[in-house]
């Protein structure tokens, strides 16, 4: 009755058992301490409540989960879990648990303590976003609604096997078990640390947090009991915090830092990357993100498709991507290059100053129109929107640029009838897992367009809901490469109706110095932006 | 005439009267001397990879990060630190008049209230304010005129209302009362009158204040909304550039210190000439 | 006198009463939703809703403040949102490092102003006065962040002389100091100036002179101790002036302040450590006020009269 998950790849195979396999270049060293800045302070290390990219990869590395990516893909692979089977509907997965791994406390990691760990992710009182990730599992409702404490949906028969019943199918549940919010905790530290497990994280995962100085730094020293042998490479990280990201990036040429965490600001990158040693500290790799322009499909003259199509053609996306320098490429659907699902064929619309007048004349608005885009106040976000000012007055579209605070160009968004257009630079959506269906729901599903909602193009197609659904539904891993082309149309469909226009793919930019080890891939993994656990110090 | 005669003996005076005057050319005749529409993002303004361009005979100051001409910005951004200037510091130097003179004359509740409430106002944490003002506000020319003259009138007040308490005490003014003089006739025929200097020393020296909160609000991004070119955006959006591009952010600092300097300069001698008694601090 | 400090301590509560109600009213009105920011955007509605209640967001106006007010009496300044840990902790953690930057900016400003005004007042009327006085105006007239920017660029980077940015030694506070200070050692140095000629001018003065002590005798014993009380006041009214600086000052440098925290909280909307930031810098101005206010009837009623 139950069939066996073939692991995704031989590689993927390999590594779940043994070290990494070796980078081409460097051989891994083990050992060595190693500095990272950022310019925010950590919010928290909570992992049902962490959702910023910075502490996202922190998390990762603190705690363990079911499942879990190959360093530097986008490839599922066990990690707690030693092996798991689903259920032919594709509703009961079954989970057989490693055995042995510990807490970084002292206790054996248990089936229910992965079952405690989702209840609380989901409970109320833990004001946790990632709540609705799970909404799939069985019980979902009353839990969230705060009328249950536990999930009928999870079951542990024995301390090393979880069940876990859904209510419908999610192809995207083996994702959802790998994402931070599905991160195992032990309830006694949790009810330690009063209300401050942010603070004070216990978990099962590669790194152990030593000292966090508030505002100063933060040290991860390496969890020697770790359950995979070698990992990880480095003996510790200190990141420091209030890190300007030039401050950081000088001093990292002056060696003083190994990886820039906030990245390369523009004004460096030219600088850098035509220095004789920029290849050797430049590491420029793609990631799940998309930057858009939302067009409100509630606000006139946007409801009409033929102004959203000419905006379309209008903006000049090469322009833009030599404004950042080069460090991003134009786009012309929602899903990044990257993606599972995303169409090399398709084209889009193509830059055309003329075509797009023609049909804003043909839609009746032969001398263009005023409107209004938000964008928020952070270089360089300002100056891309700008820079699409520019492009619409070529059109005779006069739009107002407001920059503002993101908190507030949020709420703007989801407010019905507020933001005729949206530059969604600094908020744009990166992926929190690499499947397409994160793509959809909540940007351009009819589930956002809601008050507060984050569809800022306020687009609702019933048809394309109904078919991401039917998506969903194909859990078969067999019809994954189906699931993954019927994805792919459902984005290439959506810009027929034109809801956004689709500006630029940017690549994430991180500048280490040249004594850190590996694979490009690792310092901008697609699941975890720097993967702490792979990379190394390389011999000097 | 007095007045200028006077300043124009002092050396700094002149010095920064004529600075003030260049500024105040600079923004009246931005459109007649910018060589570019400030803008303009020109596709030769960059350089093939998207940096700016130094200065040059073809952009003088050379261009900002988006292909713009630097010195047209800067004349255009004259108009944009001037306007806020005098607008913020105008309303600022009238709010704090009107609430000083009132509690410094009216005795009793309303006196006392309105002190207590300047009082308050003085207990705010100045950026702070101006800050979170700004964010619910949506900031525009003239609301950052709104929020950096919210900030600014507190100080003034306190100055008026001292003042007003010492002229109130004072045997003309008694005597007028004596006679029967009503209060808006004291108000206006002996008071106001003897708070001009005060308010003119004001209303000079607070546009320095006010240029450089103008600037740091921009600075924080909270400023004139671009495209508008203010002195403090200009750097905002160029100040990881400080090293590459030196030129965006050293020159438009030096021309907002040179003005700040000025105003203070100029406010400086006023109050020498006007009233010699008031030195220190402004 | 007892019953004017009950006084002053009954009026310092009320001001803070003030300033707790216009800045939760004005965060109140924010047009942002701190619910959604911190329930990010894959939330569900149902989560959003939850998070608000747990926050106590769905509240009308008044009952949340009253709860604010209760807390307060307390000595609790409620929880962060973003960061789920009390604000009390956050700001302790942070306010040495903003104490220290403050007591460095002011010695440099302070020191600055006295070497500068003194050596002015000395050589009243001649080219060093006039340069001096100069620079002081050019010191007022400087933005902070450009100056920060110049100073970093020149000592930090091209020099190298200083750390950049960071914490901890002797050397990191060097340069934010000195940030800090220049903005106000300007007017220091000119109050210094008046100060000490108005004594110099004054017979006893010029008796003491006259009998033939030596002119630095008389700088220190008789001038710079009176050109002293004003500068105190000074730094008491200065507070406000400093806490605005520090947002700036710290930000350029890397200060783990809690400038930085108020700029981080007013861009994630963490209405809580807003207020307990708002508050707490209100309370150093208040009690700096208090300062000058208690010093003023010592001083010069000419140098009073600013």
């Amino acid at each position: 009755m139950f069939k066996r998950w073939l692991r995704h790849s031989t590689i993927a195979m390999a590594l779940a058992l043994t070290p990494l396999p070796a980078f081409a270049q460097d051989v891994i060293k083990q050992g060595g301490d190693v500095v990272i800045t950022y310019k925010d302070d950590i919010a928290t290390l909570d992992p049902a409540v962490g959702y910023d990219w910075v502490n996202w990869s922190m998390i990762k590395s603190l705690y363990s989960r079911l499942m879990d990516y190959t360093p530097g893909t986008p490839d599922l692979i066990p990690s707690l879990a030693e092996s798991f089977t689903v259920s032919p509907d594709g509703l009961t997965y079954t989970f057989k648990l490693r055995k042995g791994v510990k807490f970084t406390n002292g206790r054996e990691l248990v089936a229910s303590d992965v079952k405690y760990s989702i209840e609380r992710a989901i409970d109320p009182k833990t004001q946790g976003p990632g709540a609705g990730f799970f909404g799939a599992i069985k019980g979902f409702d009353a839990v969230s609604g705060g009328t249950s404490p536990t999930l009928e949906g999870i079951a542990t028969p024995d301390d090393s096997t979880v069940v876990f019943t859904l209510s419908r199918p999610d192809a995207t549940f083996l994702h959802v078990l790998a994402i931070n919010f599905a991160s195992v905790v032990p309830k006694e530290a949790v009810e330690a640390a009063a209300g401050d497990f942010g603070k004070k994280p216990v978990g099962s995962g590669t790194f152990v947090l030593k000292e966090w100085t508030v505002g100063q730094r933060l040290v991860f020293e390496r969890n020697p009991d770790y359950f995979v042998k070698d990992m990880p490479h480095i003996d510790k990280f200190t990141v420091e915090v209030g890190q300007e990201p030039l401050v950081a990036l000088l001093r990292l040429q002056k060696g003083e830092v190994d990886i820039a965490g906030d990245g390369v600001p523009p004004a460096k990158f030219l600088e850098i990357k035509n220095s004789p040693e920029g290849a050797e500290i430049i590491v420029d790799g793609a990631q799940l993100h998309t930057g858009y322009i939302t067009l409100n499909t509630k606000v006139a003259p946007f409801d009409n498709v033929k102004v959203r199509q000419a905006l379309n053609m209008a903006i000049n996306k090469e322009r833009i991507t030599r404004i950042l320098n080069g460090r991003a490429t134009a786009a012309n659907q929602p899903l990044p290059p990257l993606m599972p699902g995303y169409d090399k064929t398709f084209t889009g619309y193509a830059f055309d100053v003329e075509k797009a007048k023609a049909l804003l004349a043909e839609a009746g608005f032969p001398d263009g129109f005023e409107t209004v885009l938000y964008s928020t106040n952070t270089d360089p976000q300002p100056r891309i929107a700008q820079a699409i000012q520019q492009d619409l007055a070529a059109i005779g579209v006069k739009a107002e640029v407001r920059a503002l605070a993101q908190a507030n160009v949020i709420a703007a968004g989801g407010t019905e009838g507020e933001a005729p257009m949206i530059w969604s630079g600094g908020m744009a959506w990166i992926a929190d897992f690499p499947d397409p269906s994160n793509f959809y729901g909540p940007i351009l599903g009819c589930s956002g367009a809601v008050q507060g909602g984050w569809n800022w193009s306020w687009y609702c197609n019933k048809d394309l809901d109904a078919r991401a659904i039917a998506a969903d539904s194909m859990s078969d891993p067999a019809k994954a490469a189906e699931r993954q082309a019927e994805w792919g149309k459902i984005f290439t469909d959506i810009m027929a109706d034109a809801p956004w226009i689709p500006v630029t793919n940017e690549r994430r930019v991180v500048a280490k110095s040249p004594r850190m080890g590996g694979d490009g891939d690792i310092y901008v993994d697609p699941t975890r932006v720097i993967n702490y656990d792979a990379i190394f110090v390389k011999d000097e | 005439m007095r007045i200028l005669k006077n300043m124009i003996r002092q050396p700094s005076a002149l010095f920064g009267l004529a600075i003030v005057a260049l500024v105040i050319f600079m923004a009246v005749a931005a459109p007649l001397i910018a060589p570019y529409n400030p803008d303009e993002q020109m596709f030769d303004g960059l350089t093939l990879e998207g940096a700016p361009l130094p200065p040059s005979a073809q952009f003088l100051l050379g261009t900002d990060t988006l292909g713009r001409d630097l010195f047209s910005r800067l004349l255009y951004g004259a108009r944009t630190s001037l306007i806020i200037g005098l607008v913020a510091n105008g309303i600022a130097v009238t709010i704090g008049l009107m609430i000083g003179i009132l509690s410094g004359y009216m005795r009793g509740l309303v006196g006392n209230a309105l002190m207590r409430f300047t009082d308050l106002m003085m207990a705010f944490p100045a950026l702070l304010l101006a800050i979170v003002l700004a964010a619910l506000l949506r900031p525009s020319l003239w609301i950052v005129a709104m929020v950096i003259a919210l900030v600014n009138w507190v100080q003034v007040a306190r100055i008026v209302y001292t003042e007003t308490r010492g002229l109130v005490e004072r045997d003309f003014i008694l005597a007028e009362r004596s006679l029967g003089a009503g209060h808006l006739r004291i108000l206006f025929h002996h008071i106001l009158p003897h708070l001009m200097p005060t308010a003119i020393v004001w209303g000079t020296l607070g546009i320095a204040t006010t240029v450089l909160l103008e600037a740091t609000l921009s600075f924080l991004g909270i400023g004139v909304q671009p495209p508008t070119p203010s002195w403090g955006n200009i750097i905002f959006e160029s100040q990881s550039y400080f090293q590459a591009a030196p030129w965006l952010v050293f020159i438009p600092g030096a021309v907002i210190l040179l003005t700040a300097l000025s105003f203070n300069l100029v406010g400086d001698a006023l109050r020498d000439i006007l009233d010699p008694t008031q030195r220190g601090r402004g | 006198m007892i019953f004017l400090i009950l006084r002053r301590l009954v009026q310092t509560a009320l001001i803070l009463f003030g300033v707790a109600a216009i800045t939760f009213l004005l965060l109140y009105a924010l047009p942002a939703d701190p619910a959604r920011m911190i329930a990010g955007r894959s939330a569900t509605a149902q989560t959003v809703a939850n998070i608000r209640h747990e926050l106590g967001l769905d509240q009308p106006l008044l009952s949340q403040f009253w709860n604010y007010l209760v807390g307060l009496t307390e000595g609790n300044l409620g929880r962060s949102y973003a960061q789920k840990t009390d604000v009390g902790a956050l700001i302790a953690a942070r306010l040495p490092a903003t104490l220290i930057l403050m007591a460095a900016g002011i010695f440099v400003e302070v020191a600055l102003g006295l070497i500068l005004g003194v050596i002015a007042a000395v050589r009243r009327g001649g080219p060093v006065d006039r340069l001096v006085m100069m620079a002081s105006f050019v010191g007022v007239s400087a933005p902070q962040f450009v100056a920060a920017l110049l100073l970093l660029y020149v000592f930090a980077v091209t020099l190298a002389w200083f750390p950049m940015s960071g914490f901890g030694t002797f050397a990191h506070v060097v340069l934010p100091a000195t940030t800090l200070g220049i903005l106000g050692a300007g007017w220091y140095a000119r109050m210094v100036r008046s100060a000490m000629i108005d004594v110099l001018n004054q017979d006893y003065v010029r008796t003491a002179r006259a009998k033939g002590l030596s002119s630095v005798r008389i700088v220190f014993r008789h001038a710079l101790p009176n050109a002293l009380l004003p500068v105190i006041a000074m730094i008491g009214i200065d507070i406000g002036q400093f806490m605005s600086g520090v947002v700036v000052v710290e930000a350029v440098y890397g200060w783990p302040g809690i400038g930085q925290l108020a700029w981080q909280a007013i861009q994630q909307v963490d209405i809580p450590i807003i207020m307990g930031v708002t508050l707490v810098s209100a309370l150093a101005i208040v009690i700096g006020n208090l300062v000058a206010d208690l010093i003023a009837p010592l001083i010069d009623p000419r140098i009073r009269a600013r």
